[in-house]
């Protein structure tokens, strides 16, 4: 399936600067791994111990894909995938 | 030279939104046009999702519906704000943990006096911290709120002069 991925701008460093890149797969996992192949680098800033890291949001058209499978949720031909580094802090 | 110029009603409103969700940490951001002018233009206060004393994070819905609306108006976070609620308005580990946009200006704010909010600014580059002097731009009216800023972070006062415009009065006076 046919993707889009929108890179954010911590990540353009492997993308040669890109914004966004096209991608195959049929589930986040698989369009991860396409994008690694071309853009090395790229996977281990998100996946950790076969998971998406917890404070990077990933999201397939609108939808937050923690709550669709994770590395799991499926892809279609056409959809966006939007990766966003949460915006996070705190005391400590 | 490094520096937060930012206006006096986005001071005042940050800090209002501090003091509204003290003893929580408040957040948001201040997105401006993604052309390199460094300023910020549109404030936007988020929900802590967090809802903590001690931890802050933009909700993922929030997250993504903030990004689309930067993307479809050609902005850039420029000032991503949060406040800390008892202790100093410097970046914590975790702040610099989680410092993902490496051309925002990540404003500190501390609610934990009363009286008045310490308020400051840093570059957060590759898990560097670097404090800036803050510039408010417009004068303060009776409403503003009462803001500490670090005295000992200043802009560079060295005057650049050009010999290519005479200067013969003094500076304040246009020459004729």
């Amino acid at each position: 399936m046919a993707v889009t991925v929108s890179i954010p701008t911590i990540l353009r460093t492997h993308t040669g600067g890109e914004k966004s890149v096209e991608a195959s797969g049929k589930t986040v996992a698989e369009v991860i791994d396409d994008v690694e192949s071309r853009h090395s680098g790229l996977k281990d800033r998100l996946v950790k111990d076969e998971k998406l890291h917890r404070f990077v949001n990933v999201y397939v058209n609108d939808e937050d894909v923690r709550f669709a499978g994770g590395l799991e949720a499926a892809v279609k031909d056409g959809d966006t995938v939007t990766i966003l580094p949460a915006v996070a802090g705190g005391m400590r | 030279m490094i520096v937060l110029r930012i206006r006096r009603d986005h001071v005042d409103a940050i800090v209002a939104h501090a003091r509204r969700d003290h003893p929580d940490e408040a957040c948001g951001v201040i997105a401006g046009p993604d052309d390199g002018s460094d300023t910020p233009d549109r404030y936007i206060p988020m929900v802590n999702a967090a809802r903590s004393p001690t931890f802050y994070e933009f909700g993922s819905g929030d997250l993504l519906k903030l990004y689309r609306e930067m993307a479809a108006n050609d902005e850039t976070p420029v000032v991503i704000y949060h406040s800390h609620t008892a202790t100093e308005a410097y970046p914590s580990r975790t702040d610099i943990k989680f410092a993902q946009e490496p051309f925002a200006h990540y404003v500190l704010v501390s609610t934990r006096a009363d009286d008045v909010a310490e308020f400051r600014s840093y570059r957060i580059v590759d898990g560097e911290v670097t404090e800036e002097p803050v510039e408010i731009v417009g004068e303060p009216t009776a409403e503003s709120a009462a803001v500490r800023l670090n005295p000992d972070v200043a802009p560079d006062t060295a005057p650049v002069e050009s010999y290519m415009f005479a200067n013969t009065g003094n500076d304040d006076i246009p020459d004729a």
